[in-house]
């Protein structure tokens, strides 16, 4: 995903002078040629006129990532796990969302994607508190395609943004000729039985176990949430209405995020699903490391765990 | 607009006394940290920022960013006197239903850049603008205008680092040195000294003032950068409360409101000057 997005990221670039990276000192060989020779250029060396490794200071960071938009830019800022978000809140929220910059902050790593360098690395609660602020749009995409049509989207998107990476990455999804639509969830595949809505790269572990699912007589709805604000409500209720239930599958706290969002859409609509279901994240920090793997599977939220989950909902549990 | 012209004394006068009536309406707080800044916002206003009260947004305008927010009233006065918006509009300050907030904000307020109130982030906005100016060859300086007790958040210090880094020489950053922050006196708080020092080693200019003298703010405020390639700090020394006797020098008025008898002896006192 990271690599994705840096490489449709240098397209943008090359296309518009206003785009900028900044970066708070991370990004080795990513953002920055890892190569003593300088043999393989990156954002970084290509286009030196728009990056800025600010060092190690993210309040600074998006302080002048604001600064910047309010003087025309369009202003991406980069770091990893929670530095980007919770360690400059109050400046995302004050200085970008409230005077409507240009910012577009990307984190890397999200949920458990750096899960053996331990807590201070899950990113377990960004989607909640980032999609609480006003103003922001908060995306969270679960493939290549996505992940490249969510960094073009942004950037024709003005205001303040966040758009959250992980390691993982579901394999391709998108039909050909088909449109990214911000806001609006895609459907993966059709089914009446239960819907799976998911967001992140773990939308991987959802299609698994909807494969594996069909097999047990159980045809699955596979929704991709890329985007948690603004929130397809429509398509939530839809689901709710026209299949047996919901079950939401997010790499992060059950508190506030997808799960959330889809119960608060539920229930606006006064549709409620005929079951219902959140997989994320319950037992809070982890002081368990491991795998990205190994942590989804640790904490239920691997495509076992979802198939697991459907047919105990579905009283079919054996 | 054809207003008046009038000297950055008188200029000053007014914010101190629109600063003493709006709290007192309002029942707000931080009228010491207003008086405290009042001198330098007016020589800012009257004098040194380029700036065009009928086109606020003008692109070629130096930008100013009043980074201690809660001294807000000071700006909004300076603004209305020198013609960004009706001078009756202070009324509505801290008011049911108002716009201009107790901490500075640029909704529906002309001229001002940024909205502040928790401290220690105007600096890196500053410098933002200052690098964007840089990267366009664009003449606009950036002014930015702290508290002494703000100087506590580590936040401010990144940005330090980062102007010096960077050489932004089109940067100013004005601390509004009282000595007293809300609690107590800073040196018994935070110490800040050696301040000026602190500042050198991250590779700024530094200029100590007296923050009350028109002529040495002008002369400090206008000629930038200082040094080639440093960015520019202005340590102005001040007093808090400073033009109404019994406010200055005390840490009770950066919170207390003035009513009743206090509030017609501090506009009394304010009526006779400069």
């Amino acid at each position: 995903m990271r690599d994705a997005f840096v490489e449709r990221l240098m397209e943008l670039a090359a296309a518009d002078p206003r785009i900028m990276l900044l970066t708070g000192d991370l990004g080795f060989g990513v953002l920055v040629d890892p190569t003593p020779d300088g043999t393989k250029p990156r954002y970084a060396e290509r286009f030196p006129r728009q990056y800025l490794n600010v060092g190690v200071a993210e309040q600074n960071m998006t302080g002048i990532a604001t600064g910047l938009a309010m003087e025309g830019r369009i202003v991406f800022t980069y770091s990893i796990a929670n530095f980007p978000t919770l360690r400059c809140l109050e400046q995302v929220r004050n200085d970008a969302a409230y005077h409507g910059a240009n910012v577009k902050v990307v984190a890397i790593g999200g949920g458990f994607s750096y899960g053996a360098l331990g807590i201070s690395h899950h990113a377990t609660e960004d989607l909640s508190i980032m999609r609480s602020l006003p103003d922001v749009t908060v995306v969270s995409p679960g493939d290549v395609w996505e992940t490249q049509e969510a960094t073009s989207a942004l950037v024709e998107t003005p205001g303040t943004c966040y758009l959250r990476l992980d390691k993982s990455v579901a394999p391709p999804t998108h039909a050909d000729g088909e449109r990214f639509e911000l806001g609006r969830a895609r459907l993966i595949r059709d089914g009446h039985d239960l819907t799976l809505i998911a967001t992140g790269g773990i939308l991987g572990e959802a299609l698994v176990a909807a494969e594996d699912l069909t097999m047990r007589g159980i045809e699955c709805r596979v929704l991709s949430m890329h985007t948690i604000k603004p929130f397809d409500a429509e398509a939530v209720v839809s689901a709710a209405r026209e299949t047996g239930g919901i079950i939401t599958i997010e790499e992060h706290t059950i508190h506030g995020g997808l799960g959330s969002a889809v119960a608060e859409a539920c229930l606006d609509a006064a549709a409620l699903p005929g079951a219902f279901s959140r997989i994320g994240l319950r037992a809070g920090f982890s002081s368990v490391v491991g795998s990205q793997q190994y942590l989804r599977s640790v904490y239920r939220m691997d495509a076992p765990a979802i198939v697991r989950q459907a047919e105990t909902l579905l009283g079919r549990a054996t | 607009m054809g207003r008046e012209q009038i000297s950055t004394q008188e200029l000053a006068r007014r914010i101190r006394r629109h600063a003493v009536e709006m709290t007192s309406r309002g029942g707000s707080s931080h009228v010491g940290a207003v008086l405290s800044l009042a001198d330098i916002v007016a020589v800012l206003y009257g004098r040194v920022l380029r700036v065009r009260p009928d086109e606020p947004r003008w692109p070629g305008r130096d930008r100013f960013i009043l980074s201690k927010g809660h001294a807000g009233a000071g700006v909004y006065a300076a603004l209305a006197e020198t013609g960004f918006f009706p001078v009756e509009k202070l009324r509505t300050h801290y008011q049911d239903g108002s716009d201009l907030s107790g901490h500075v904000s640029h909704k529906g307020i002309p001229g001002v850049e940024l909205s502040t109130g928790s401290l220690g982030h105007g600096l890196s906005v500053g410098c933002g603008m200052a690098y964007a100016a840089k990267l366009d060859g664009k003449p606009h300086r950036v002014f930015v205008l702290l508290s002494d007790g703000e100087c506590d958040e580590g936040s401010n210090w990144e940005a330090i680092l980062f102007a010096g880094h960077h050489k932004l020489d089109n940067l100013v950053a004005i601390v509004d040195y009282n000595k007293i922050q809300s609690l107590d006196r800073v040196s018994r708080t935070l110490a800040l000294e050696p301040f000026a020092e602190k500042w050198q080693a991250f590779g700024w200019a530094v200029r100590e003032i007296d923050g009350h003298d028109h002529a040495a703010l002008e002369a400090a405020l206008t000629e930038i950068p200082v040094e080639a390639d440093k960015p520019t700090c202005v340590i102005a020394h001040t007093v808090k409360g400073k033009g109404v006797s019994f406010m200055e020098n005390t840490v009770l008025w950066h919170y207390r409101t003035a009513k009743g008898d206090e509030l017609e002896a501090a506009l009394r006192e304010l009526e006779g000057q400069p």
